[in-house]
């Protein structure tokens, strides 16, 4: 979902930094309160942070005969909502721009609306509505994941079709060939992550029901006596 | 829950290792990055596109990038780990106490 460095034009690089930097700003002060409010849950939110690294670095061989990794930002939005993975999204963005010549500066914007806005808020609506219409937490939880994941392929899609419409067919031409080249090569990354995302809040819930109890994941009236 | 999240990683490792012998009819098998199929889709559609501004810094060499990719996946898994430990043990110490107190 990078978009590589020098590949937007100007006009479109400014338009999505201004995009993305109210979501960016919110997603600081959110996490200024969060963290007043619910010190006992820094680590936690580092470690969905972690989690995001990783993932993000793991470039998966896919259907398509190329590679693509996952992005790891469902974790954290279901457990401390999407604003704070505008924040953590862009630390790893920036980390790849600088030290891997990965996505980019000028195409920081428009790579931190997919990954950082777009993905999370998806997976974040999916798990709110999948738990409000009787899911059960795996499902919803994968669901949310995998979805968030491909969402922000698509966004990426649509990105470079705005900027680059096919001379031919137009932009929906054009939306089909980066289409092409992201999502359908994302889907069985998507599905991984969603598995993935499943582990690690099977294991949360093993040990960390003090934290998800603060951050109102799991209601307080679930016993402590297995925590 | 220990056999489900097993069989979660299997289901992990399968998504990674089948699509090396199975892939779709009609595409590439080079397994390149995505994202520089992406470059190569807009200079087909811009020809002669020229990206007007270059990273400031490139890993010298494939090996020296995938040294920074391992390290950034090290420094992760690091660190959930370390999460994931550390309230294991605070489970256990919990249990411990609770089992001397009864």
């Amino acid at each position: 979902m990078h978009i590589m460095e020098g590949y937007l034009p100007v006009g479109h690089c400014v338009a999505w930094a201004a995009v993305a930097t109210p979501p960016f700003a919110a997603g600081v002060r959110r996490i200024k309160r969060h963290l007043e409010e619910h010190p006992e849950t820094k680590l936690l939110l580092g470690a969905a942070g972690a989690f995001a690294f990783v993932l993000s670095a793991l470039k998966m061989p896919s259907v398509t005969g190329s590679c693509s990794h996952p992005t790891g930002m469902a974790l954290g939005a279901i457990l401390f909502g999407p604003a704070p993975m505008t924040v953590l999204g862009g630390i790893v963005l920036l980390f790849q721009a600088l030290l891997l010549a990965h996505g980019g500066l000028t195409t920081l914007g428009a790579n931190l609306v997919s990954m950082g806005v777009v993905g999370p808020w998806v997976s974040w609506w999916l798990y709110r509505g999948g738990r409000k219409l009787g899911t059960s937490m795996g499902i919803a939880v994968f669901v949310a994941a995998m979805l968030g994941d491909l969402a922000t392929y698509v966004t990426t899609s649509f990105q470079l079709a705005f900027a680059y419409p096919d001379p031919v067919s137009g932009m929906g031409g054009s939306v089909l060939k980066f289409l092409g080249v992201f999502a359908v090569t994302q889907v069985p990354l998507a599905i991984s992550e969603g598995l993935l995302t499943v582990l690690v809040i099977n294991l949360l819930l093993e040990n960390s029901k003090p934290e998800l109890r603060a951050l109102n994941f799991i209601s307080e009236e679930v016993s402590d006596a297995t925590a | 829950m220990q056999r489900r999240n097993l069989w979660l990683m299997v289901g992990v490792v399968a998504l990674a290792v089948l699509p090396l012998a199975i892939h779709l009819p009609g595409t590439r098998t080079d397994f390149g990055g995505s994202d520089d199929q992406a470059g190569e889709m807009v200079e087909k559609l811009r020809p002669g596109y020229q990206p007007w501004f270059h990273a400031l810094w490139k890993p010298p060499s494939d090996e020296v990038e995938s040294l920074l990719f391992a390290v950034q996946a090290a420094i992760g898994a690091g660190f959930v780990c370390y999460w994931l430990g550390w309230s294991r043990g605070r489970t256990d110490g919990r249990k411990g106490r609770e089992d001397a107190g009864a």
